[in-house]
């Protein structure tokens, strides 16, 4: 622990409310502009989005003045195990219950108000996590610890998978990055990283490209973890896989040879001159395939990296041949994956973000067109409320999920900009509070916060500009909807609370 | 591993994240203009205004085409939700097939069309507009829009014309910027011709939409907006009354009559027999089966693009140009013994007169053997090498009356018709085997000559104004349109002026003689006109002879000459000489006097004798 002095004038961190403050109003603003219509109305006419927004926002205040003011911050930390199994039955049951809403099966509806499990579920997975990560004695590379972290995060996940709601799952991924503080080694987050990478890959271009970027990726891991005993194993296994690789071709080059040479003798027809052995020669290097070369890899320089891992204890050696392995299959799985594991829907949008099919009156015309509106708004956009894309609903989903769009093109990427970095200062604001708690529980607890909040900005808006497939999940603060407000105020005073309490430990 | 300094790369790769999702945002926003434009396209829709089209008159003002008002039916296939396709194809007036068939098309077309509206009937009459307005609420997605479409006040002229149709697309090709798809535009006659004055220039209303295709409001208040510039107006020299009038005259029969003004060249009446109904020309679409399939081709233009010998009119040329050669005076007489004899045996034949006979006389009597003499006096000169240069020399003074060649009017499609020289004899009969008997018949204006109705009428124009001619043609300079200044510069023919007075003098006695002095178009005479006049018996080897009159009124200071031509007609004086000879009764007095000639004319029915494909 660092900076010792600071702890002792921690107090209600307003500044972070200040922001939480700013995206919500804006939020409000933008629903407004993104369902107005062309007669005059009103932001609080309660028939409207931004009207019953205002409602929304009216209690999660409440709400976040009962967490902050009301309740004791440590009970947190004590009903998370409850909290965590209650939420969990209730992420089963809307399985069961919920009415199907856009393919979902997500809602509980209870009158004429719906609320979404899976958004609770992610402040219930945050403290049970932080409470886990925060027990005396838990260490990361203890296998069995690790395993709970898994199990924590990846029940809700699957849960929510069941419900068909992936796109809520994904964000569950960002816990990675509080294991990853907790001590998870920084290879994982790699590993995941590059499993990423191989899969766009795979699907744009082809699996050989993935193996090659895979073998790429190990080498030079293992160049930067072990460079004295890099350079030699490289060259023979390199000379290896040459030779096998090369093996039929030269074959074939050889018989060639012979038996030009064989014809000559017998009918002195051909006598080969030095420029036309340099063309065999070349045309004997381009009968390569690169079938041989992976069967030469495997045949050969595979077996040989096993025993030299075996032989001398090489641990990270022996991951790295694991790694490879696992890679080609999780790339030659893809396919299969692909086609039989994801959804239509979801199958169409990646192939339309991926750009292998172009479909903009289908799967791709949510993109386009959001696209289209953020594209059109220029440095400083149309002015509120004049943007002709968002007020004419061309974009779907406008006041929820792409809600970015009427900011991209009402404001311009000044407004972008602005919105971006308050999400910034938000996460990093978070970061840095959670840093400076001596709290475990608490600390941990910001950084999941940070991980959640940071997750549904880069999948959202990464969204809205084509940058990732479209994922149904709201952005934070600002996108319609009373679930996702709630829950993010919920999520976000708890840490508040908890970091206000700080100060009474000292 | 140490865990001090992780919250930096956290923080790090945060700032990377950010980084990536600005530098995307960046990129669309400021680098790429694209989405501007796409979004400009995205919420404005472009409402065409059609302009007026011009009106067509004729020189006395008469409306020849005006405007009327039909509906297009449009669709948005995207906003259609189901609907009764019987009840909307019995409104429409239309097979209920043809709906169906439409509505499969722009499912097979969705992704193009989009939030589009496309046409799906045009022109349809205002009554059945206004059936399909009272029930339109059933039928979402369906609207009609206003469109003027052609209107033809006096059944005048329908070749003449010409049609509008909408364009193809190898008519956009061929414009490239100046038409799209569901535009018209003149095809044929004056509204091709005059196609730039007369279809005004398009203008539009810009609306912005929303993603449904709901109008919302006007574009910035409708600053933007362009009002649609109507067409100009175009007089035609037509005379509506007189080639109303030609068309009743040419009924049932096949051939032309051209009228012009022989002072500017205007072209007072074009008739093409048989025509196209300007019934036709509204709705040209649904008749144009019809018009294609008749075995008469009513949308040949024969005035212009028939090419027939002209016969004896013929000999008037002959006749100037052996004047002004010196190898003809007036007086100069030739016998006649039914015909010309030359070589051993051979004869070019003709009818019964009193031989010999003068110029004057064998201009009244037709005379073939008279012009026998006087082309083979023409073209044996001694001036002349051999009888190719006399023949070539020949050709070029024909040719200075306009024969032979395009007249250069402004009437589209116009054919050149042709005279013989020396080179087509040389490759008929090679090089030095021929001689003025073998090209004998040029004289009579048969064999190797072809002329056009129009240079007929041209030739008789040519003679009323005494040696020169103006271009004809069919468009008067208004205002906003002006004509070629070909139009009003005199064409001299290769004849001298001095010459023409006694070759008219022939005509005027062919006409007004008085019966049973020999004159060939005594049927043509009118009191107190003073028409000339030169009948023709042209041979058609598709059956009878052609019926060829020309003549023009009055004799001094004329004001029409006018060229007829009837196909299979027999003798000159039997349809072509009576039907111009009402005809300039008509336009120089407002009336005929002669019910019982017109009534004949009109009856005559000659379909039968004309041998088509």
């Amino acid at each position: 622990m660092t900076e010792l002095s600071q702890h002792k004038r921690k107090s209600i961190d307003w500044a972070l409310i200040g922001v939480y403050f700013l995206l919500v109003l804006i939020g409000w603003a933008n629903i407004f502009a993104a369902t107005h219509t062309s007669e005059a109305d009103s932001i609080l006419d309660f028939s409207t989005r931004a009207g019953k927004q205002f409602v929304w926002i009216l209690t999660a205040l409440g709400l976040a003045a009962i967490i902050l003011f009301l309740l004791p911050a440590r009970l947190w930390e004590g009903i998370c195990i409850p909290l965590y199994g209650f939420v969990l039955g209730l992420l089963v049951l809307v399985i069961f219950v919920s009415s199907n809403i856009k393919g979902s099966h997500s809602w509980f509806s209870l009158g004429p108000v719906s609320f979404q499990p899976a958004e609770i579920s992610k402040i219930s997975t945050s403290l049970l996590l932080s409470w886990w990560v925060s027990q005396q004695g838990f260490r990361m590379t203890r296998i069995r610890d690790f395993l709970i972290c898994c199990a924590i995060i990846g029940v809700p996940m699957l849960a929510i998978i069941a419900e068909s709601e992936t796109g809520s799952a994904l964000v569950y991924t960002g816990f990675i990055f509080v294991l990853y503080r907790k001590g998870l080694s920084g290879w994982w987050l790699g590993l995941i990283g590059l499993v990423i990478v191989l899969f766009i890959t795979t699907l744009t271009t082809s699996p050989y490209w993935s193996v090659v970027i895979l073998i790429g990726v190990l080498v030079a891991c293992n160049a930067y973890m072990q460079p004295a005993r890099f350079w030699h194993r490289m060259a023979i296994c390199g000379a290896a896989v040459l030779v096998v690789s090369l093996l039929p071709s030269l074959l074939e080059w050889l018989s060639g040879m012979v038996s030009a040479r064989m014809d000559y003798l017998t009918n002195r027809i051909w006598v080969p001159t030095a420029g036309e052995t340099g063309k065999y020669f070349w045309s004997f290097i381009t009968r390569i395939r690169p079938l041989y070369v992976i069967l030469g890899g495997a045949g050969v320089a595979i077996p040989l990296l096993i025993y030299w891992a075996y032989k001398k204890k090489d641990t990270f050696l022996a991951v790295s041949v694991a790694a490879f392995v696992a890679g080609v299959l999780l790339v030659f799985s893809t396919d299969y994956i692909f086609n039989n594991v994801l959804q239509e829907h979801q199958r169409s949008r990646i192939e339309v973000l991926l750009g292998m099919k172009e479909d903009l009156a289908g799967a791709g015309y949510n993109v386009n067109q959001s696209k289209i509106a953020i594209g059109s708004g220029g440095l400083f956009g149309k002015g509120y409320l004049q943007g002709t894309q968002t007020t004419f609903g061309f974009v779907p989903e406008q006041s929820t999920d792409f809600i970015f769009c009427t900011v991209g093109e009402e404001w311009g990427f000044v407004g972008c900009l602005v919105v971006i970095l308050l999400y910034v200062f938000l996460i990093v604001r978070l970061i840095m509070d959670a840093e400076r708690c001596r709290g475990h529980f608490a600390r941990a607890y910001g950084y999941c916060v940070a991980a959640c909040v940071f997750m549904h900005l880069f999948i959202n808006v990464g969204m809205t500009i084509g940058l990732m497939p479209v994922i149904g999940i709201p952005l934070p603060l600002l996108s319609y909807g009373g679930s996702s407000l709630w829950a993010f105020t919920i999520l976000i005073f708890i840490f508040l609370a908890l970091y206000r309490d700080e100060k009474k430990y000292f | 591993m140490s865990q001090d300094g992780r919250h930096i790369r956290l923080l790090i790769g945060l700032g990377a994240a950010v980084l990536l999702l600005l530098g995307k945002i960046f990129s669309l926003q400021i680098l790429n203009p694209s989405y501007k434009e796409d979004a400009d396209r995205n919420s404005t829709i472009y409402e065409t205004i059609y302009p007026t089209r011009g009106v067509i008159y004729d020189r006395n003002g008469t409306i020849l085409v005006g405007n009327k008002v039909a509906y297009d039916i449009l669709v948005s296939p995207r906003e259609v939700q189901a609907f009764d396709t019987l009840a909307l194809a019995t409104v429409l007036d239309v097979d209920v097939t043809f709906i169906r068939e439409k509505l499969k098309e722009y499912r097979r077309r969705r992704s193009a069309i989009g939030f589009q509206s496309v046409t799906m009937l045009r022109t349809v009459p205002a009554e059945t507009y206004m059936r399909f307005d009272e029930v339109k609420y059933k039928f979402p997605g369906f609207r009609g829009q206003v469109r003027s479409i052609r209107d033809y006040p006096v059944n005048a002229g329908g070749n003449l014309l010409g049609y509008v149709s909408e364009v193809n697309q190898a008519y956009i090709d061929k414009h490239p910027g100046e038409y799209r798809s569901g535009d018209y535009a003149g095809m044929t006659g004056i509204e091709a011709a005059r196609e730039e004055e007369l279809r005004g220039e398009k203008g539009y209303h810009i609306f912005l939409r929303n993603s449904r295709n709901q109008i919302e409001q006007p574009y910035k208040d409708g600053t933007e907006d362009k009002e649609a510039i109507p067409g100009k107006d175009i007089v035609t020299t037509i005379d509506a009354a007189l080639q109303q009038y030609g068309q009743e005259l040419m009924a049932n029969k096949v051939g032309s009559i051209v009228a012009i003004e022989p002072e500017t060249g205007e072209i007072l009446a074009l008739v093409s027999a048989p025509g196209i109904d300007v019934n036709m020309l509204a709705d040209i679409g649904k008749y144009w089966k019809e018009i294609s399939q008749n075995p008469y081709k009513p949308m040949y233009n024969r005035a212009v693009q028939a090419s027939y010998p002209p016969g004896s009119v013929f000999k008037l040329v002959n006749g100037l140009i052996g004047l002004e050669e010196g190898v003809l005076r007036p007086e100069m007489s030739y016998p006649c013994h039914q015909g010309y004899h030359f070589g051993a045996g051979h004869k070019l034949g003709c009818h019964v007169h009193k031989s010999p006979l003068n110029m004057e006389e064998s201009i009244m009597m037709s005379c073939n053997a008279y012009y026998c003499y006087v082309l083979k006096n023409i073209l044996d000169q001694r001036k002349f090498d051999n009888v190719a240069e006399g023949l070539d020399h020949w050709r070029e003074m024909v040719m200075s009356f306009g024969f032979g060649r395009k007249l250069g009017s402004d009437f589209p499609a116009e054919l050149s018709g042709s005279i013989p020289s020396s080179k087509t004899y040389n490759r008929a009969y090679g090089r030095g085997s021929w001689n003025s008997t073998t090209v004998i018949s040029l004289s009579i204006g048969q064999g190797e000559i072809l002329a056009t109705p129009m240079h007929l009428a041209n030739l008789c124009a040519t003679i009323a104004n005494r040696g020169h001619y103006f271009i004809p043609h069919i468009i008067k300079a208004s205002e906003g349109v002006e004509i070629d200044e070909r139009f009003t510069q005199p064409q001299y023919t290769m004849v001298d002026t001095l010459h023409f007075p006694k070759v008219i003098k022939g005509m005027w006695r062919a006409v007004n003689s008085g019966p049973g002095m020999g004159g060939t178009a005594a049927i043509a005479h009118v009191d107190s006109l003073d028409i000339c006049g030169k009948t023709g018996t042209a041979q058609n080897p598709r059956g009878a002879d052609n019926s060829v009159f020309i003549c023009f009124a009055p004799m001094d200071h004329p004001k029409i000459a006018i060229a007829a031509y009837v196909e299979n007609g027999g003798f000159g004086a039997t349809y072509a000489a009576p039907i111009a000879s009402l005809m300039v009764e008509q336009y120089l007095k407002g009336e005929t006097s002669r019910p019982w000639l017109e009534e004949r004319m009109k009856e005559a029915n000659l379909m039968s004798r004309v041998k088509h494909d």
